[in-house]
């Protein structure tokens, strides 16, 4: 189904201090595409992901989701389509137990109980912690939180996912498992990462941005490989590439 | 300042559970009326906050004693009265089951001490109308050290009168006001620097933080500085009431204290006015049957105290029985496992 | 340092609840309602009775072994909380000095024979609330104070503090080794330096409410948190409920202790 792309158009946004994080950001992002997001701090990545789900609203330009245009009175049928795993776990884990935490999401959508006991076993299972379910959350180890935020969030059954720095506490096995996962996730997928192997793994399509704008858009494998274009962007060529 | 249980009666556990849940489903209805939902996670990570604050402790100057903060007044002034409360009677509750800070049936009387006292009559009545909108740092100094203080002071006054209502312990009133009264103070008085450090530190790093949190808080009705004075007379007659009751059934203890206060050792009748109906309400409502508090004078009989010899021995079979029964399970489980 | 004592022996007690024992599956609403019955029921005997509270000990004994908590943990902790009740009590042998003739011409003060009490029922009072949470999680109770009828706003903060308890208190250790690393012991427990690291957690704290507001909203969140556990009592549960609150009547109303007593003295003779 081809209405569920993510389009930016010329979005400005500054926050209310004044400080100017967007300076004219325009892309789209189609269905089942799996966009890597790359940047160096401060360069407007967190922004821009926050705009993906209606959290903060374009200061100039417009943010479209599928057939909705992004406005306060529909950030809620926003947030539906499109689901945000955020860097740190503990700030996304806030209910008592795993199950709570999973099924908060469904819940607020407003489905029966079986309906989301359904749901939660199926994204527990695919994160592989169906048996974590009635742990409290200050229980479980860094990976095992890392994968049940991003169960809560698939819970949902977005049609897009967004991810700000999923691997950033990661011990090399969580990671691999992270990133094995994400292969076989047929949502769109868009992942701001400072983790450049990690996109080169997961992602067939990168976005530069420096200072607020797009710098470069294009196959991963080109941008990535770009030495020059890397070092302009205060980034480097991931690791992997590195050794050739 | 944690009041435990095993100096308490039921009838003032209950009582003070009573208004404790009162005050609770007040401040929860409040809340909920106007509250703006950033608060939620707000609140209950303040209540997270104030519980890791607590365990930063300070040296309080002369006495070589650590002390720390309680909280409710600075969670009332970020939160407002009613977040604070909820905030505060978190703490304490969380307090109560981990750690067994005075027990659960005492806990009633803890919230009511370290969370209404604060949050809403100290907070409401002295600090906001004398602050209000105010950001001088000054005038936070002074205004928070006296308002800790006198919510401190109000909170261990209570205990002190918890304990006496209860009639589990022989301290007489006015040693235990010795023992507690200053101790708080000091305390009270490093807490509320803190409070008033915190505020202005934060102030300084991010203005517009408590600017943001205060628009989020529910609207509550302004206090005059007159309807503060008058409601200080009010509670000051309430407590003076109180106390007389209380002169009318330990006249020994207030005897001590009054002799060495004053010299004299009597006392007006008490068999007038609030005293005599207080009494006579305490008498029909004896909790249990067994319960009393033994007039002064009447010697007890044996039976009473119940130390006779049979109950030694009785006591010895019980203990030894239980602690049989305690091994044989272990031992079965650790079998089994 | 007493803090990282203090945060280890709550994540134990903590853990501890999560276990899965007979004890660990009755109802949170029973538990509670038992453990309160029975605090109400200890406090009400009369200050000089000591016999009669002996077999009061039966029930903390019981969900000790039953509900695999360790003992010594559990002494350790009450034995740490008791400078109050013990400060507080240790005026009675002063102050009330009548004498009772107790038994073998052994006198006793009145006043030492209710500082027993009070210390029978500190262990009684103290051990029954720390068995409560440590055989039944804190979510659990809160479960049930909600079943009870305490307010919900009251209830998911306490649901928020606890989550988020372990979380800071891990911060404010940090903050607070920080502080030790760079005090080169002069303990650096000076008042400035408190309110600047209570000042540092509270910034900290802000922001990650900041941070786990925009992860609600992202998930739907519209004002209300939902709950979906449904707690059905189970027929285990009545007969603990039944079971204590006999044991509460009949060891409350009637003096067993004291027949046991004379019947033993009886046959001795």
């Amino acid at each position: 189904m081809s209405h569920h792309f993510v389009e930016f158009k010329n979005v400005l946004f500054h926050y209310p201090d004044g400080t100017e994080a967007l300076k004219g950001v325009s892309f789209r992002i189609t269905h089942g595409e799996s966009v890597g997001i790359v940047g160096a701090n401060g360069s407007g990545k967190s922004t821009l992901l926050l705009h993906m789900n209606g959290y903060f609203l374009p200061s100039k330009g417009t943010v479209t989701v599928g057939d909705i245009e992004l406005q306060k009175k529909t950030r809620q049928e926003v947030r539906r389509k499109v689901g945000i795993v955020f860097q740190n776990p503990d700030d996304q884990l806030f209910m008592p137990t795993v199950f709570d935490d999973v099924s908060f999401g469904p819940l607020n959508l407003g489905m029966s109980p079986e309906c989301v006991q359904e749901r939660v076993l199926e994204a527990l299972t695919t994160v592989n912690c169906l048996d974590l379910r009635d742990k409290p959350p200050h229980h479980l180890s860094s990976g095992q939180k890392s994968a049940v935020a991003i169960a809560a969030v698939i819970a949902m059954e977005p049609d897009i996912l967004v991810m700000d720095e999923p691997a950033a506490n990661l011990d090399p096995k969580s990671r691999r498992s992270l990133i094995t996962m994400l292969k076989t996730f047929m949502h769109t997928k868009i992942i701001a990462s400072h983790d450049l192997d990690l996109i080169l793994d997961v992602c067939s399509r990168c976005i530069v941005i420096r200072d607020g704008v797009v710098a470069a858009d294009g196959a991963t494998m080109d941008i990535l490989s770009n030495k020059k274009l890397m070092e302009e962007n205060n980034l480097e060529l991931p690791l992997s590439l590195q050794r050739c | 300042m944690h009041m435990a249980d095993a100096l308490l009666s039921p009838t003032v556990g209950a009582t003070f559970w009573a208004v404790t849940l009162a005050a609770i489903g007040y401040a929860s209805k409040k809340l909920k009326e106007q509250i703006d939902d950033k608060m939620i996670p707000l609140m209950g990570v303040l209540g997270a906050f104030i519980f890791a604050a607590q365990m930063i402790n300070f040296t309080i100057p002369g006495t070589g004693s650590s002390g720390h903060i309680g909280g409710g007044m600075i969670l009332a002034i970020i939160l407002g009265p009613y977040a604070a409360f909820l905030a505060i009677a978190s703490v304490l509750t969380v307090q109560g089951l981990f750690f067994a800070d005075g027990g659960l049936l005492a806990l009633g009387c803890n919230i009511w001490n370290m969370g209404v006292y604060p949050c809403f009559i100290v907070y409401s009545l002295l600090y906001k109308p004398l602050v209000g909108d105010s950001k001088s740092p000054a005038r936070i100094f002074a205004v928070s050290i006296l308002s800790v203080v006198i919510a401190l002071q109000m909170g261990a006054f209570s205990v002190v009168m918890e304990t006496m209502m209860s009639g589990k312990s022989e301290l007489p009133f006015g040693t235990f006001i010795l023992l507690m009264q200053p101790i708080h103070l000091a305390i009270g008085i490093i807490e509320g620097f803190i409070t008033a450090g915190v505020i202005n530190y934060v102030r300084s790093a991010r203005p517009e933080l408590l600017e943001s949190i205060g628009a989020s808080r529910p609207l509550n009705p302004a206090v005059s500085l007159k309807h503060a004075v008058i409601t200080f007379l009010v509670l000051a007659v309430v407590t003076g009431g109180v106390l007389s009751w209380f002169a009318s059934t330990h006249p020994d203890g207030l005897e001590w204290s009054i002799k060495k206060i004053t010299g004299k050792t009597e006392l007006a009748s008490p068999e007038h006015g609030i005293a005599l109906i207080s009494k006579k309400i305490q008498e029909k409502t004896a909790f249990l049957p067994d319960y009393h508090v033994p007039p002064v004078g009447r010697e007890q009989s044996k039976e009473e105290i119940g130390t006779s010899i049979a109950g030694i021995i009785g006591a010895g079979m019980v203990l030894g029985l239980i602690l049989i029964i305690g091994a044989g399970i272990r031992f079965v489980r650790r079998r089994h496992s | 340092m007493a803090f990282d004592e203090e945060y280890f022996s709550i994540g134990r007690l903590d853990r501890l609840s999560y276990q899965d024992t007979f004890v660990h599956r009755l109802d949170p609403r029973v538990k509670v309602v038992c453990t309160m019955l029975f605090l109400v029921t200890v406090i009400s005997f009369p200050k000089y009775e000591i016999a009669a509270l002996m077999p009061f000990f039966l029930l903390p004994v019981l969900l000790t072994t039953l509900g695999d908590i360790p003992a010594a943990f559990l002494l350790k902790k009450i034995v740490i909380v008791s400078p109050f009740a013990i400060f507080i009590g240790i005026f009675n042998p002063l102050l009330d000095t009548r004498l009772v003739a107790v038994a073998a011409g052994i006198p006793l003060s009145a006043g030492c024979l209710s500082f027993i009490t009070i210390l029978l029922k500190f262990t009684l009072t103290i051990s029954a609330a720390l068995l409560l949470i440590a055989t039944t999680s804190f979510p659990g109770i809160c479960h049930a104070l909600r079943r009870l009828g305490v307010p919900a706003i009251f209830v998911s903060q306490l649901l928020f503090l606890y989550r988020y308890l372990f979380v800071l208190m891990e911060e404010a250790m940090r903050l607070a080794r920080a502080r030790d690393m760079r005090s080169f012991g002069e303990r650096g427990s000076g008042i400035n330096v408190v309110v600047r690291l209570i000042g540092s957690l509270f910034l900290r704290t802000v922001e990650r409410a900041e941070r786990i507001y925009s992860a609600m909203l992202s998930r739907g969140f519209n004002g209300d948190i939902p709950s979906v556990k449904l707690y059905k009592l189970k027929s285990a549960d009545i007969l603990y409920l039944c079971a204590t609150l006999a044991f509460l009547a009949i060891f409350r109303f009637m003096p067993i202790t004291g027949i046991l007593g004379s019947f033993a003295q009886e046959l001795s003779k």
